[in-house]
């Protein structure tokens, strides 16, 4: 691996809330890279600070102190080097929630062209685009359907779809199979895994899910806002 | 992509519903706002009626329509004769009950001099006075056609014409009558009440009065010169007719017009809570969405202009539909409901700044959202 397969590149970050004896330190001093074609799971009990991780490397949440960088761009150092982070999401950063998230009121083609109208592409573009990754994910038959009307599974490949449309190198799940079967959470992981193998982006993913722990490169623990890496 | 669309299209049942009971709410604003220009338009419809320059009244009073004038009926020979004077009539009002097809009708009476000022504009249906006796005119908001008869005081009088808008300030319907009638009604009395009048001595030898004498200038005659000439008769004054419609105004329906002016102030009001509200539910129910739309990178010009834009469709299609449903109801209310297009125009623009204001509550509360609440299901 060279650096530049370095996508996310966490250096010493630690995230507390209050002060003095109502002080709770969500993470210390937290080191984590993760190279392109990586799947890792953040793994720990509820309050060891995986989704507080989550939420730093997504550029939601500001870490009380630390180095962040994000595919070569450093993105915080005690501060956020960047103004403009939801623009940094856009471009860099893909999201896959554990409810699917889709906008109610978007067909599952416009969930995902929404990201690419975001990001200032053509509408016939971003809809062409929109059709090829649903194509791609074997839901482009249920292109023109709102999510209300489709299976789990389905959303939850829609959900992916949206999470690669600007084409991010690093993408986010939090329990990403938490509302699926065995199965299902199967061909999900088997999916992540070709995307990371062919986009050459890496996955981190937050998960409870036992069953899929094998689909892992590593499994980073947290624990007390600390990582131990199994 | 429009989001905003998308979303109303989404919901649109309950849009449209929401809507409606917002456009509701607006026909009721623009029903007061209706009455109000009713209520001035009709105290001023029988004022600008004769067409006058000039109103020569009872000195020392304030007019026909603010107070009781009462001035000797040649004064109209008089004032005729004036210089600069066209045409003058004398004209007398007074307000009357009367029964017709099983109703009391309470009637305005105007007495005017038929061939002189004092007569209604147009005549709407039918023909004019063309009888020294007996025969009227009628607003059609007295339900009267012509052919009808109707009993005034002691006699009948026949319906020959009708005229449109045409009451006083208290939205009773006018009926014109000649003169000489409109004076018969004044002051004659009951047979019982005559002849005891009559044995107390009092033979109603009294010399004819009427309740004021209008008059036309011609042209480049002057109004003020004429007023003050007339003001040096003692027992005479005289009001020019911008003078005498703010009378009007000022004292008889001015206190009816602050009134109604207070409630319009209070429905507004209602209205700009009820649209914040609406609005404001509408963005709390949409917060995990917009903390999703946040969350992939949708600057907060996208989250405001979904808010504004629903907001303001929101108001400007509430508003089409009060404006619709008020010109499809506003005949069947009892006084008269006028709208000038201005008014539409206002209550737009007051519609649109109630909604940018409204929808400030819900773009303030979706700014705040934190984008990181769209992790964690």
């Amino acid at each position: 691996m060279t650096p530049d397969d370095i996508l996310v590149d966490v250096k010493g970050v630690a995230k507390h809330y209050g002060t003095g004896e109502t002080r709770v330190d969500a993470l210390r001093s937290v080191d984590l890279r993760v190279h392109a074609g990586e799947v890792i799971a953040l793994l720990g009990p509820s309050g060891s600070g995986k989704t507080t991780l989550l939420n730093v490397i997504g550029c939601i949440l500001a870490p009380t102190a630390g180095r962040v960088e994000l595919d070569g761009d450093a993105v915080f150092d005690g501060k956020w080097l960047r103004s403009d982070l939801r623009r940094l999401r856009l471009d860099k950063i893909g999201f896959i929630f554990q409810a699917h998230n889709l906008l109610p009121f978007l067909t599952a083609e416009e969930n995902v062209s929404v990201v690419l109208d975001l990001a200032g592409w053509p509408a016939t573009q971003g809809r062409a685009r929109a059709r090829e990754l649903l194509d791609y994910l074997e839901v482009g038959h249920r292109a023109k359907v709102k999510p209300a009307l489709l299976s789990g599974g389905e959303a939850q490949r829609v959900a992916i779809a949206r999470a690669l449309a600007n084409r991010p190198r690093i993408i986010l799940a939090d329990e990403p199979t938490a509302a699926l079967d065995s199965g299902r959470a199967q061909l999900v992981m088997d999916l992540l895994r070709k995307l990371a193998t062919e986009q050459k982006a890496c996955i981190i993913a937050v998960t409870h899910d036992e069953k899929i722990f094998d689909r892992f490169d590593r499994l980073i623990h947290l624990r007390d806002g600390r990582l131990v890496e199994a | 992509m429009n989001l905003a669309i998308k979303d109303i299209r989404h919901g649109l049942f309950r849009f449209v519903l929401t809507c409606f009971g917002l456009g509701l709410l607006m026909t009721v604003v623009l029903a007061m706002i209706g009455i109000y220009n009713g209520l001035v338009a009709d105290a001023l419809a029988v004022v600008k009626a004769p067409a006058a320059d000039v109103w020569v009244i009872e000195a020392g009073t304030q007019g026909p329509f603010a107070e009781a004038s009462s001035i000797p009926a040649d004064t109209r020979d008089a004032v005729a004769r004036m210089p600069g004077v066209a045409e003058a009539g004398a004209i007398t009002y007074q307000t009357m009950e009367a029964t017709h097809a099983g109703r009391t009708l309470r009637l305005y009476v105007i007495g005017f001099e038929p061939g002189r000022p004092g007569g209604p504009q147009r005549i709407a249906e039918g023909r004019g006075l063309g009888t020294s006796h007996f025969e009227l005119m009628a607003d059609r908001k007295t339900g009267l056609v012509p052919g009808d008869t109707i009993r005034l005081g002691r006699d009948r009088f026949t319906v020959v014409g009708l005229v449109e808008d045409a009451m006083n300030s208290g939205g009773d319907p006018a009926v014109y009558v000649t003169l000489a009638d409109a004076m018969a009604l004044q002051t004659a009395l009951d047979p019982a009440a005559a002849r005891v009048q009559s044995a107390r001595g009092d033979g109603g030898l009294r010399p004819p009065t009427v309740a004021a004498v209008i008059a036309r200038l011609e042209p480049g005659a002057g109004v003020a010169l004429l007023t003050a000439t007339v003001r040096q008769w003692k027992h005479l004054s005289a009001l020019s007719q911008v003078e005498q419609e703010q009378l009007l105004l000022a004292s008889v329906v001015d206190r009816a017009r602050r009134q109604i002016g207070l409630f319009l102030s209070i429905l507004l009001t209602v209205s700009a809570v009820v649209i914040a509200l609406i609005i404001y539910t509408m963005t709390m129910e949409k917060l995990k969405q917009i903390a999703t739309l946040k969350l992939i990178g949708a600057p907060d010009r996208t989250i405001v202009g979904l808010i504004v834009q629903q907001a303001l469709i929101l108001g400007i299609s509430g508003l089409g539909i009060g404006l619709v449903l008020i010109l499809l109801v506003k005949d069947n209310f009892p006084r008269r409901v006028v709208l000038e297009p201005f008014n539409a125009l206002v209550l737009t623009g007051i519609i649109l700044v109630v909604c940018l204001a409204a929808s400030g509550l819900g773009v303030r509360a979706a700014l705040k959202v934190d984008p990181a609440t769209a992790l964690g299901g």
